[in-house]
């Protein structure tokens, strides 16, 4: 068995009163990718936002290929090859394609003795990028508000995607889209599972998690309800775990009524 | 289209000026009105910055009264003027830099500076006890007077700050950061910038070009006075405005903000040699910051809509 791409142990996380995470456990494999799936407020996004590093966890530990990781921001998550796209991508609409891909980590070069913004090279490199993932966006020198939604997506994962990532996190990555957009997204999903990249997806929809997905993991309250193979369970399993919060499958585990 | 609209403005009422006097269309002055001009653009650019982070600073025109206080005093007793310069433009960076501080504890700009506005001014007061300190200092003066090539040393300094603030904007790490923060501070945060370094740099700088036009003006003027630069601050953000920066950040127009002073300084300078009324010049002034802030929003939004629906009609018929 080799060593999983990312560990997480008994992580917890509350917010003032509310507990949002408790002691959730989640392993996953190099170009595995995992749904993740559970009603409202059931903690996916926070559970996602800590291991992106936007949240720190309360308790709890991250293993990254093995090692213990502390992520204090999001860029030190980055640096690990963790990605993460998140619901309203987090672009920037005035800037443009090109400054929005590379924005934190800029191509410099010297002019007259000052680091300067290499946009030739940005922009030429934004391009190819958008060739090689087969992304349609006009011209990588458009600002981002002037794209569709469609469009805007295919510039979150090509920022996501074109630092050599391990693991990209998409949150409700087919919430607002069209139906070819949606297929695009399952292309891209596919093409990363196939360049041996991790993909964890929130979904709502469970027909793009059956689609996609090799396993499945369902959340309720702050906890991990069950966890399935994909090739091993059906629709229905899946929904009756999201509205009861029980695993029909081990009918003796209770709510776990945790002295906290 | 709207951006460019300033400068057919600017070339249209040059034109009809010209027609309008016969004193108008001369080098001197276009020397004059650029001479004027020119302290007023080396501010603009700072506030160009700001206003492209989303924020605005009303403080600019009290820095300038308390610095050209501090400078005249100074220079008056006798300080040398190596360590006047440098000192001035010091206390302006720093008064800038609290400005910033305060802005980044998510209190909004324009209170932030409002009260700078008022406090800096009562400082300028305080200093000076309410009169004008006189500048004799020959060196100093010739930051205002002096010529270079036949042009005006102020004209001079105007131009490498602009040149300097569009290299910033357009090829600078720190530019591009400004611009992200005013464009959308979250998802500026999520790619690792660090919001409040830069916010407090953009307000830092922008207190040292408050000192720099400072000095221009002291020099220009032979004197430093608490009721220098008084609602400078307006001419400043009308100018940059009127010049397509957004008021709601993320989009910075230094050449925008150069034509959107000349603009200013050539409408008043027209008036003027047609011998209009000069308490109706302030009328002027504020129906253009009107005017300004109207194209910056509203026809600005329409024009984007409309460019934003030609573009998914296109994209409709691929």
């Amino acid at each position: 068995m080799t060593v999983p791409f990312v560990e997480m142990h008994n992580i917890s996380k509350r917010f003032g009163a509310v507990v949002a995470l408790r002691r959730v456990n989640l392993i996953l494999q190099n170009g595995e990718v995992l749904g993740l799936v559970g009603d409202n407020a059931a903690g996916k996004s926070t559970l996602m936002k800590i291991l992106s590093g936007a949240y720190t966890p309360d308790a709890g530990e991250i293993l990254v290929e093995g090692t213990t990781m502390k992520f204090e921001n999001p860029i030190s998550a980055r640096t690990a090859g963790i990605e993460m796209i998140y619901q309203d991508y987090a672009l920037v609409p005035q800037l443009t394609v090109t400054q929005n891909i590379f924005l934190g980590r800029e191509h410099m070069r010297r002019r007259f003795g000052v680091a300067t913004l290499d946009n030739r090279r940005m922009d030429s490199e934004a391009g190819t990028m958008f060739q090689m993932l087969g992304l349609r966006v006009s011209s990588v020198t458009s600002p981002v508000q002037e794209l569709s939604g469609g469009q805007q997506q295919a510039v979150a994962i090509a920022r996501a995607t074109a630092f050599d990532a391990k693991l990209v996190i998409m949150d409700e990555p087919t919430a607002s889209l069209g139906v070819p957009a949606i297929a695009k997204v399952r292309e891209t999903i596919v093409r990363l599972k196939q360049n041996d990249v991790a993909v964890i997806m929130i979904s709502h929809r469970l027909e793009d998690v059956f689609s996609v997905a090799d396993r499945v993991i369902v959340m309720k309250h702050g906890q991990v309800v069950g966890m399935r193979d994909v090739s091993d369970t059906a629709t229905d399993e899946i929904v009756h775990m999201i509205v009861a919060g029980t695993d029909p499958r081990q009918p003796a585990a209770p709510d776990d009524p945790e002295p906290s | 289209m709207v951006h460019y609209g300033l400068f057919m403005a600017l070339g249209l009422w040059i034109v009809a000026m010209s027609f309008a006097s016969e004193y108008f269309l001369t080098w001197l002055n276009f020397l004059n009105v650029a001479r004027q001009a020119a302290p007023i653009v080396i501010i603009a650019i700072g506030m160009t910055f700001v206003i492209a982070t989303a924020g605005i600073d009303l403080s600019v025109g009290s820095l300038v009264a308390f610095t050209s206080c501090l400078a005249a005093t100074w220079l008056a007793d006798g300080t040398p003027l190596a360590l006047v310069i440098p000192a001035i433009l010091i206390v302006g960076t720093v008064a800038g830099i609290i400005n910033g501080y305060f802005v980044t504890l998510a209190l909004p700009a324009f209170v932030v500076t409002l009260a700078a506005l008022v406090y800096l001014r009562g400082f300028a007061f305080v200093y000076s006890n309410g009169y004008a300190v006189p500048i004799t200092n020959d060196l100093f003066l010739a930051i205002g007077r002096g010529q270079f090539l036949g042009v005006h040393i102020p004209i001079w300094i105007a131009a490498v700050v602009a040149i300097v603030g569009w290299f910033v904007v357009t090829k600078t790490r720190f530019g591009l950061y400004a611009l992200a923060i005013g464009g959308r501070e979250e998802a500026a945060r999520l790619m690792g910038i660090k919001v409040e370094r830069i916010k407090i740099a953009v307000y830092g700088a922008t207190g040292f070009l408050a000192a720099l036009g400072s000095i221009v003006i002291s020099a220009r003027l032979s004197n430093g006075s608490p009721n220098s630069g008084i609602m400078l601050e307006l001419d400043v953000i009308t100018a940059t405005v009127l010049g397509g920066t957004s008021l709601f950040g993320g989009v910075a127009r230094i050449g925008g903000t150069v034509a959107g002073v000349l603009f200013i300084n050539f409408v008043r300078n027209g008036l003027n040699l047609m011998g209009v009324n000069p308490f109706w010049v302030q009328v002027v002034t504020g129906l253009i910051l009107l005017l300004a802030v109207l194209l910056n929003t509203v026809v600005n939004r329409r024009v984007e809509e409309w460019a934003r629906l030609g573009d998914t009609e296109r994209e409709g018929q691929t």
